[in-house]
């Protein structure tokens, strides 16, 4: 709106010919339109997640210096007692552990399934969109079901997978006896919701991949493999950034399938595959019915999810960058030319600058894991 | 538009009013001849009541027609949910939040109850003259508070017996007849040694175990301990001196490693399974159970009920119906509650659910006592109950920490049997997990 009014003509009717190039208030007006508008329009998301996001973080500190029984409420404050015991008990330890350890497990083969099948699915097969709306399928189950269907699969003495390996003689597996066993089952439920996720993620990223890239790949001789990893893969660099954190920040927080991984819910009866999210779940409303030490249980994580998740990033920009690197502009080029343009007049400095770099795709995705 | 609207409104003003009138009619001749208890005033305004269980409390559709039948102005809404644990979770919740979204009829797990009973105020005080009697002495003293008062109205009861699979005893050479497993398993004076080395003998002669779960009959030898997490007082004894559930411990275990128990989880998918796999010939089986049973069996029959329980009686579960203090039909929702828990209710849902009244007139009324279970080979389980019921001497005291205590022990003896840990290394396990208590 008062971005397109034009300059007034200047109030004083007897002014000569032309007014001064002076600032009126509309001009005034249409400058901070300009400047501000975009902050306005994106300021619902930040508003609330202000009071979604940010107060209860805050709130979740205040919580974890105060003695706080789930029914009784408040009570005195303790300092960081109960960042203390919470630390100083082995449960936590151990969650931390099962959480590692099934984050790896089903991190790591989900993001290379995911990547594998969405370039699969990038090739010209028939009924594209049907094989590509199936992969999303598992993901649409809920986990509740997920976990009927899964128990039934994982059961120690009366399930079908240690059924199938009885027939060929081998030794059943203690899928809720093994810590280890435990965690590949634990990680199976979440390779199955998940990958289908990522791999229309990685899809959405790879569709973007212009054409003309392979073209030239397989002028210069380049086979189906070597496309794969000098083409798509750098191409959709930010894509695989943003599917490792996501898939990182939503891998520390598993809870659900571990929940409902046996009618107790609270990862066995040794702990063998309660996650931290679960130990925190069981501080707060089990036993020990003590919001103090789950608010802290709450923030350790969130600072431990900060740091494997900006580790994760620089980790997969590095790998992502290493096999083709895009010329990068330093910062201080792009100012000489911004610079530059400016003086030469140039209407819209941003464009020249920018262009260089791109080549890359934004993936347009939404948040992922809600718990 | 305008003027097509008025004639219409109009018109939906003369119908309500209209309806309301003939509500008010009809409201007051029910009034007259409904109310019993007297608390109903007839100028109340239709209300929706909601009730909140878990796994089955037998309250069908019909029986809370019943009761708008009676009371036209309250509908009654069940909220059933899935199990006791979630309940559980959601009416703390809740109740920590305030009472907002809270059921105005709340159940609530004998094993949870003194817990909450911390914080009377949450609840409306539910003590009635009128209803004296009408539970067992014991059940009305689980829900009530140090100061007297009641929180709750008690609905079921968990008497013990002994379920058995007849064609497996048959099978192994022992009696199968429900009298002489009784006898076999010591009968009036039925010890846990006779049950024990009945079992013995059994797994010589099978290659089923003798029971399904260490836990669920650990579960049943604390029930009959009068004070075993806590002092009189509800402070918690220490488990590291607790020399008494160290014994029972131990007991639990050295039965494992007999070959006992069949080391499955309640509730767990291999022990839904092992209903059908003969995976066990005997379970405790508080009346409730024989309903889990039936559902897991799938197909399986000869399961049969002995009437006798080793070490006397005992009682394994049972809820109550409380309402929360933060409802707004706190009176309307006392009412409903008390007519839910009457002897005639609980009978209905006793026959719908199998679970055991504590209604004394309910026991003892024919409907219950001539009851009998169609999968448990017809065995009489009205009869039995009755019996097993009479066989509860004392009540065990259950106090604010009794189900966590009770839970560190537990899953010491489920790491034994599930995860084959050393007894001694899972005790210690248990220790531990008892200082995390931070009691």
């Amino acid at each position: 709106m008062a971005a397109l009014t034009t300059t007034q003509p200047a109030p004083t009717p007897d002014a000569p010919q032309r007014a001064p190039r002076r600032l009126g208030f509309s001009q005034t007006l249409g400058r901070w339109d300009v400047k501000v508008s975009p902050y306005l329009y994106v300021s619902p998301f930040f508003v609330l997640f202000a009071l979604t996001g940010l107060f209860p973080l805050g709130y979740t500190a205040v919580v974890s210096v105060y003695d706080w029984n789930l029914l009784g409420g408040q009570g005195e404050f303790v300092g960081l007692q109960n960042y203390a015991d919470v630390l100083s008990q082995e449960t936590f330890w151990r969650s931390l552990v099962n959480t590692l350890s099934i984050f790896l497990l089903s991190a790591v083969p989900q993001i290379i399934i995911a990547i594998t099948l969405a370039a699969l699915l990038d090739q010209n097969i028939r009924n594209a969109t049907f094989w590509r709306m199936g992969v999303l399928v598992p993901y649409v189950v809920a986990p509740i079901a997920v976990s009927l269907i899964f128990g039934r699969l994982f059961a120690d003495q009366y399930g079908l997978i240690n059924d199938i390996l009885g027939t060929f003689g081998l030794d059943p597996i203690g899928w809720h006896r093994d810590r280890f066993a435990s965690h590949v089952a634990v990680a199976a439920m979440v390779n199955y919701r998940w990958t289908g996720y990522n791999t229309l993620i990685f899809l959405a990223a790879m569709q973007a991949v212009p054409r003309d890239l392979y073209e030239a790949a397989t002028i210069d001789g380049a086979g189906p493999w070597r496309q794969f990893f000098s083409v798509t893969v750098p191409q959709i660099r930010s894509t695989v950034i943003f599917v490792v954190l996501t898939a990182s920040i939503g891998g520390l927080q598993i809870f659900d399938e571990a929940r409902l991984f046996d009618a107790g819910g609270l990862g066995g009866a040794d702990r063998q595959w309660m996650t931290t999210v679960l130990y925190l779940y069981d501080v707060a409303w089990g036993n020990q019915r003590d919001l103090g030490r789950a608010a802290a249980v709450a923030w350790v994580l969130f600072v431990l999810i900060l740091i494997i998740g900006f580790g994760n990033f620089l980790l997969s920009r590095r790998i992502a960058s290493s096999t083709t690197r895009t010329a990068r502009v330093p910062r201080s080029v792009t100012r000489r030319l911004r610079a530059e343009a400016r003086a030469a007049g140039d209407a819209n400095p941003a464009t020249t600058a920018t262009t260089a770099t791109t080549g890359k795709t934004t993936s347009t995705t939404t948040t992922r894991r809600d718990s | 538009m305008r003027s097509s609207t008025r004639p219409t409104r109009r018109a939906v003003a003369r119908t309500l009013q209209a309806t309301a009138g003939t509500a008010v009619v009809v409201l007051a001749l029910t009034a007259c001849g409904g109310s019993d208890g007297g608390g109903e005033a007839a100028d109340d305004g239709p209300i929706t009541l909601t009730v909140a269980t878990f796994n089955d409390f037998g309250y069908s559709d019909e029986l809370l027609a019943g009761y708008t039948d009676e009371h036209p102005n309250v509908t009654v809404e069940l909220i059933d949910a899935a199990s006791a644990a979630d309940a559980r979770t959601n009416l703390t919740t809740k109740l920590a939040a305030g009472g907002e979204g809270l059921a105005d009829v709340e159940a609530i797990e004998v094993d949870w109850i003194s817990e909450l009973a911390q914080y009377p105020d949450l609840f409306t005080d539910m003590t009635d003259p009128a209803l004296d009697g009408r539970w067992m002495d014991w059940k009305v003293e689980q829900a009530t508070t140090p100061d007297g008062k009641l929180i709750g109205y008690g609905t079921d009861i968990g008497p013990e017996a002994i379920c058995y699979r007849q064609d497996l005893f048959e099978a192994a050479g022992l009696p199968s007849e429900p009298d002489e497993v009784a006898e076999l398993l010591g009968g009036e004076d039925a010890t846990w040694e006779d049950y024990f080395a009945a079992g013995a003998d059994f797994v010589e002669n099978s290659d089923t175990a003798w029971y399904d779960s260490g836990v669920a009959t650990y579960q049943g030898l604390v029930n009959q301990v009068d004070f075993a997490y806590e002092e009189e007082d509800g402070t918690p004894k220490p488990l590291a001196g607790n020399t008494e559930i160290k014994d029972l411990y131990d007991l639990v275990v050295e039965q494992h490693e007999a070959g006992l128990s069949a080391g499955l989880v309640q509730w767990g998918e291999d022990w839904a399974s092992g209903f059908q796999n003969d995976a066990f010939a005997t379970m405790l089986c508080p009346a409730w159970m024989t309903g889990s049973i039936e559902s897991n069996s799938g197909g399986v029959t000869g399961w049969n009920i002995a009437d006798v329980f080793p070490g006397g009686g005992g009682n394994w579960g049972g809820s109550f119906l409380t309402v929360p203090a933060s409802g707004a039909h706190t009176e309307a929702a006392k009412e409903l509650a008390a007519w839910l828990t009457a002897p005639e209710q609980q009978t209905a849902a006793f026959e719908t659910s199998g679970n055991f009244p504590s209604q004394i007139e309910a026991q003892e009324s024919e409907q219950v006592q001539s009851f009998v279970n169609e999968f448990m080979n017809g065995a009489p389980v009205g009869q039995i109950f009755s019996n097993r019921a009479q066989a509860i001497e004392g009540n065990p005291f259950k106090g604010p920490n009794y189900f966590a205590i009770h839970q560190t022990v537990q899953q010491g003896l489920e790491r034994v049997e599930t995860t084959g840990e050393d007894p001694d290394s899972s005790w210690e396990k248990s220790l531990s997990a008892y200082d995390d208590l931070g009691l």
